[in-house]
């Protein structure tokens, strides 16, 4: 068994970005009945079982940003969502799925608790995603959205989430959108960048799909839906716009670029629905951490209540589980 | 089996097969099967074996339907029909519902039963056939409660004789069965040799649910089955299968005086526009031709493609080719099934590898296909000519052809380059072009954006050599109703046509000015191709001279009539605004009129001519009120039914009445947009010639109405067999009427036979004429954004 983040095809090339180009994207067609369509049938055309269904749900936790991100997250919340991270399953769901090492595809937190996290997590391999540059509305002044972006590294964050202003994207103001996160990708310097889109604020998936080929096209690692704030979060529909830009940018680019849906997620059910996704419409290079991360909180605990039953043929009780 | 650790290095589906357990245990309780007539099973005689296409594996035995059989089976639905069709239409609508909801609680026994006979994935059956046959009995346990309200005056027709297709046999039986039993017909249904399962299955939940013995009766069998129940005494025909077997049907049925309905094949066009979301219409592919191996009828198999787009839409097409699973049908990951039988795969297998020696490039799914069974790689044709076998033969079977196009109008030209009219898929995201498109595509079901989207409450039924009839929806209840007949009028049998000149003693007076009757092809009066002119005799003498016309007037008059075409685009106020004027003219000149009618002997001339002025407006009335309906479908679709006309329509006219027949027959069709070539009264035919000047007066377009005089029934037969007329009305006797509807199975025109009535009475006009004047196009819009 070999969990490790770098399993699959990883990113040969980190995508440098390219310079704006609006015909990439302004006269995109994407047609939202169909779309729906397409992502309603994903999930009846594919079915996973058994023993099948355990492997992707382990592939689900090792592709997870175990998420905390409250207005009342203290730096012990913070530790004990660590420790979630570095042992996932009880060991006797590891032992009977004959696993000896899992853990998640990173933890993700607000800034001021990633100190807290890089500590819990040192020498797991995990890394520490924090959210920055004003989230979740990311309404401030770029200079301070930057710096806090610089704050968060410095309290050593692997990877940032960045959040776009959304305004841009509603006025169709394409390089104000490309500027603002081509300075965020300078400042994250080696750090991976996430792209957060906040969709459900964009609510057209044109808009989707232009703003997730301009955050690529300034730099972006992974395009992420939502912030998990927004009144609609991760949906079906909206990711598979958002791997079909991918897809797009990729071909014209030779980059390939991470998709992370996050917000609203909360099933083992959803961790099939979306691999499922990332499988048809990508491949299994998207089945991997380097390009495919869960954005979730609760969704870990009901993939272990799901492994436990596969391993013990019992129905599992979260009251039996370590809390996230 | 891998461990965990094996399966997250390869991130494989994995099998994931249904469960079939429960059905191989009524099937092994079962073993042979007989048919189902009366109410219960009988003792199979003769019988066939069907068979798990996916391996080989035997199902069950069933009987084959001999003569008898059939005959019984109508035996038992004649007992039967008076008091289920006496029934109200509350007492129907719980027996509908009944056989919804046993359809729906045994929704994944008749989906694992469908799969297992046909080979189609079982996420098909499941999530599509069993919820659309369910769907279609609520849909028509709602149309038998409203029956009277809705359908005042109309009857069942009687005792219905269906045969189903093997495609979607489950579905098939819902469509056919619900609307009949709706409307208070019983029926014989027989399934397809292959597929006759759940037709078997769908007769113990009739015995389940109690309903009355001799309504449903199931006869399995082959072709000879269906041929006999062709030939049994019923009272309507409803079929669906191959263009070929309805060709056969029609002239077999031609003057039995059987109600007929065909849902036949197609070729249907799949029109990507270059900005359309190509990702949404590669997805259509696959719900198009991809789907249930490509054995629908309506499957969208021509693929035509913008230019501008055609590399990147080839290459995103293929890609997703790729992502095909072909295999084990029981499996819930599976897209491409088996082919329902050795002897289609065979036919797939020849048309394609013709298609390939006539020059076609071949792209198919490297999918591996299982050892044995019924299985052919999903695929499509690039570098197709024209002429290819590939472009028009119908493959039925998951191969598309692709060709592009540079405009609009060459997408249309090549969507409506085809023998059948069954279906189209256009994909645009620009409503404009999306909906001028599906306006003029010749096709009976048109998805905006989508594609083999069906519903109970929709029609769905072709153009062309589709066939005719619709299922589903208002239009598709009609199909199952008879109107009153109106009571036939005997009329003057037509004189034999005399070349001949006919010596009359000589005047006394001044010479009148001869007067001179030609024929009326494109608004200008033709001299007859003959170059004959036959006397018109009215008691005993000649009143005038008419063209002989012959088949070659008439291949002129269709030609005009085709280039009329400007007429059906016309909105129905242009139309209305025609015949309010030609009424006007007509009016002015209304003792004319009725002076020559008196002349040629005819009783009430004045109130024919009067009535002919009320008919005008009658139908400049309604010219612009006929219209269609939206129908209540899925959420978030539009699902226009539009009553659109046929194109060129032939009439031939009775001989009685000259003036008022022959208008209200041309005047409801031309009131709808059609053109027409009409053959008016043999004996009588310058009521209808004296019409030029008043009709080119009136600003009626040249070609909207020609007239071709002469001996009607020979005439009749050369439009009835005119591959350009789409639609035959034709007035007369018995024989004529069975040239007629034997002669139209080449193009498999709609033909409507009538005999002779009292004109000037109620069954002389009304919204009746126009139903017959018009096919009904159902145009689905999906919306949202």
């Amino acid at each position: 068994m070999n969990a490790d983040a770098t399993a699959h095809g990883t990113n040969t090339l980190r995508n440098a970005g390219i310079p704006l180009q609006l015909d990439w994207f302004e006269t995109i067609a994407v047609n939202t009945p169909a779309a729906e369509r397409r992502a309603a049938t994903l999930t009846t055309r594919r079915s996973v079982k058994k023993e099948w269904q355990a492997a992707w749900l382990v592939n689900a936790i090792r592709c997870m940003d175990l998420t905390t991100l409250a207005g009342d997250d203290t730096e012990d919340r913070v530790r004990r969502l660590c420790a979630k991270a570095r042992r996932p399953l009880a060991d006797h769901i590891m032992e009977g799925l004959g696993l000896d090492r899992l853990m998640t595809g990173a933890v993700c937190v607000y800034p001021t608790m990633v100190g807290a996290a890089a500590r819990a997590l040192e020498g797991s391999g995990i890394p520490v995603a924090s959210v920055a540059t004003g989230f979740p509305a990311g309404l401030m002044p770029l200079d301070l959205r930057l710096a806090e972006i610089r704050y968060a590294l410095d309290q050593g964050a692997d990877e940032i989430d960045i959040v776009i202003t959304r305004a841009h994207v509603l006025d169709g103001n394409w390089s104000a959108l490309y500027e603002e996160i081509a300075a965020m990708r300078e400042a994250c310097g080696a750090a991976h960048m996430k792209a957060i889109l906040a969709t459900g604020d964009l609510k057209t998936l044109r808009n989707v799909y232009k703003a997730s080929m301009v955050a690529m096209q300034a730099g972006a690692d992974f395009i992420k839906t939502s912030t998990g704030k927004e009144g609609v979060n991760a949906t079906l529909p909206v990711s598979l716009v958002m791997v079909r830009a991918l897809r797009d940018y990729s071909h014209e680019t030779g980059y390939r670029i991470g998709f992370k849906p996050a917000g609203g997620m909360k099933t083992a059910k959803d961790a099939i629905a979306w691999q499922i996704l990332m499988k048809e419409e990508l491949g299994n290079p998207w089945l991997s951490p380097a390009l495919f991360r869960l954005g979730a909180s609760s969704m870990l605990g009901d993939i272990e209540r799901q492994l436990d039953h596969h391993v013990t043929g019992r129905y599992a009780a979260s009251s039996r589980h370590a809390l996230a | 089996m891998p461990s965990v650790t094996e399966i997250l290095e390869t991130m494989d589906y994995g099998p994931a097969p249904e469960a079939s357990g429960e059905v191989r245990a009524w099937l092994k309780a079962r073993g042979t099967f007989g048919h189902f007539i009366d109410g219960a099973f009988t003792k199979p005689g003769k019988t066939f074996a069907t068979a798990d296409p996916a391996t080989g594996e035997v199902l069950a035995k069933v009987a084959a339907g001999s003569v008898k059989d059939v005959a019984e089976a109508v035996k038992a639905a004649r007992a039967a029909q008076p008091g289920w069709g006496r029934l109200s239409g509350h007492e129907r609508a719980k027996w509908l519902y009944a056989l919804a909801r046993h359809i729906q609680k045994r929704e994944r026994f008749l989906a694992v039963l469908e799969t297992l006979d046909n080979g189609k994935p079982i996420r098909e059956s499941r999530d599509i056939d069993v919820p659309l046959a369910a769907r279609h009995f609520y849909h028509h346990a709602g149309w038998a409660e409203m029956l009277a309200e809705e359908f005042p005056g109309a009857s069942p027709v009687g005792v219905c004789g269906q045969i189903i297709p093997w495609n979607f046999p489950l579905l098939m039986l819902a469509w056919k069965i619900a609307p009949a039993l709706a409307a208070g017909n019983t029926v014989v249904l027989k399934p397809a040799e292959y597929t006759p399962l759940t037709a078997l299955a769908f007769a113990e939940i009739c015995a389940e649910v109690g309903l009355p013995k001799g309504v449903v009766n199931i006869v399995t069998g082959d072709g000879e089955t269906g041929a006999a129940l062709v030939a049994a005494e019923v009272d309507k025909i409803a079929f669906t299968g191959s263009t070929e077997v309805g060709r056969a049907i029609r002239k077999a049925t031609a003057g039995t005086g059987k109600a007929l309905t065909l849902e036949l094949g197609g070729k249907s066009p799949f029109v990507v526009f270059a900005d359309a979301d190509l990702d949404a219409a590669v997805e259509g592919v696959v719900d198009a031709i991809w789907f249930n191996q490509g054995q629908v009828c309506c499957a969208g198999s021509r693929i035509l493609v913008q230019e501008a787009v055609a590399a990147t839409f080839q290459n995103r097409l293929k890609a997703r080719l790729g992502k095909l699973r072909v295999g084990d049908p029981l499996d819930k990951s599976t897209d491409v099934g088996a082919i329902v039988d050795p002897v289609q795969l065979t036919r797939i297998r020849d048309l394609v590898a013709k298609g390939e020696a006539q020059g076609a490039k071949l792209h198919q799914a490297a999918a591996q296909l299982p050892a044995k069974g019924c299985y052919f790689a999903p695929g499509f044709f690039t570098d197709v000519a024209p002429a290819n076998i590939v472009s028009e033969a119908e493959i039925f079977g998951p191969v598309a052809t692709l060709t592009t196009f540079r405009t609009p109008d060459e997408a249309l030209a090549l969507a409506n380059n085809t023998r059948y009219g069954l279906a189209a898929s256009i994909w645009s995201e620009n409503i404009n072009l999306a909906l001028d498109v599906a306006a003029k595509v010749k096709a009976g079901v048109v998805w905006v954006n989508s594609t083999n989207v069906f519903d109970a409450g929709a029609g769905f039924g072709g153009y062309r050599e589709s066939g005719f009839g619709r299922e589903g929806g208002r239009e598709g209840m009609r199909e199952y109703l008879a109107e009153p007949t109106p009571r036939a009028r005997a009329e003057v049998a037509a004189v034999a046509l005399d070349a001949a000149p006919v010596p009359a003693a000589p005047s006394k007076g001044a010479a009148p000015i001869d007067r001179t009757a030609k024929m009326y092809v494109g608004g200008a009066q033709k001299r007859p191709d003959s170059g004959y002119s036959y006397a018109v005799m009215a008691k005993g003498r000649e009143i005038g001279l008419a063209g002989l016309g012959n088949r070659k007037d008439i291949r002129n008059a269709v030609e005009a009539a085709q280039k009329a075409g400007g007429w059906g685009k016309a909105t129905g106020h242009n139309r209305a605004q025609v015949l309010y004027y030609l009424a006007e003219n007509l009016s002015a000149r209304e003792a004319e009129f009725t002076a020559r009618l008196k002349e040629a002997g005819v009783t009430k001339a004045a109130d024919e001519v009067a009535g002919t002025i009320r008919r005008a407006f009658y139908y400049a009335a309604q010219a612009d009120k006929f219209d269609g309906a939206v129908h209540s479908t899925k959420s978030a679709h539009v699902t226009l039914a539009m009553p659109e006309a046929f194109g060129v329509m032939g009439i031939a006219c009775p001989n009685d009445a000259p003036l008022l027949g022959f208008v209200s027959l041309v005047l409801p069709a031309i009131a709808m947009g059609n053109r027409v070539v009409a053959v008016p009264s043999q004996s009588m035919p310058l009521a209808a010639t004296d019409l030029y000047q008043v009709f080119d007066t009136s600003d009626l377009p040249g070609g909207v109405v020609n007239i071709v005089t002469g001996p009607r029934d020979d005439l009749a037969r050369t439009l009835a067999q005119h591959d350009d007329v789409a639609a035959m009305w034709y007035c007369g006797g018995a024989e004529g009427a069975r040239m007629v509807q034997a002669e139209s199975a080449g193009n498999l025109k709609v033909t409507w036979t009538l005999a002779n009535r009292d004109w000037h009475g109620p069954d002389g006009q009304g919204r009746g004429f126009l139903t017959r004047a018009t096919q009904v196009k159902n145009i689905w819009i999906p919306y949202g954004e």
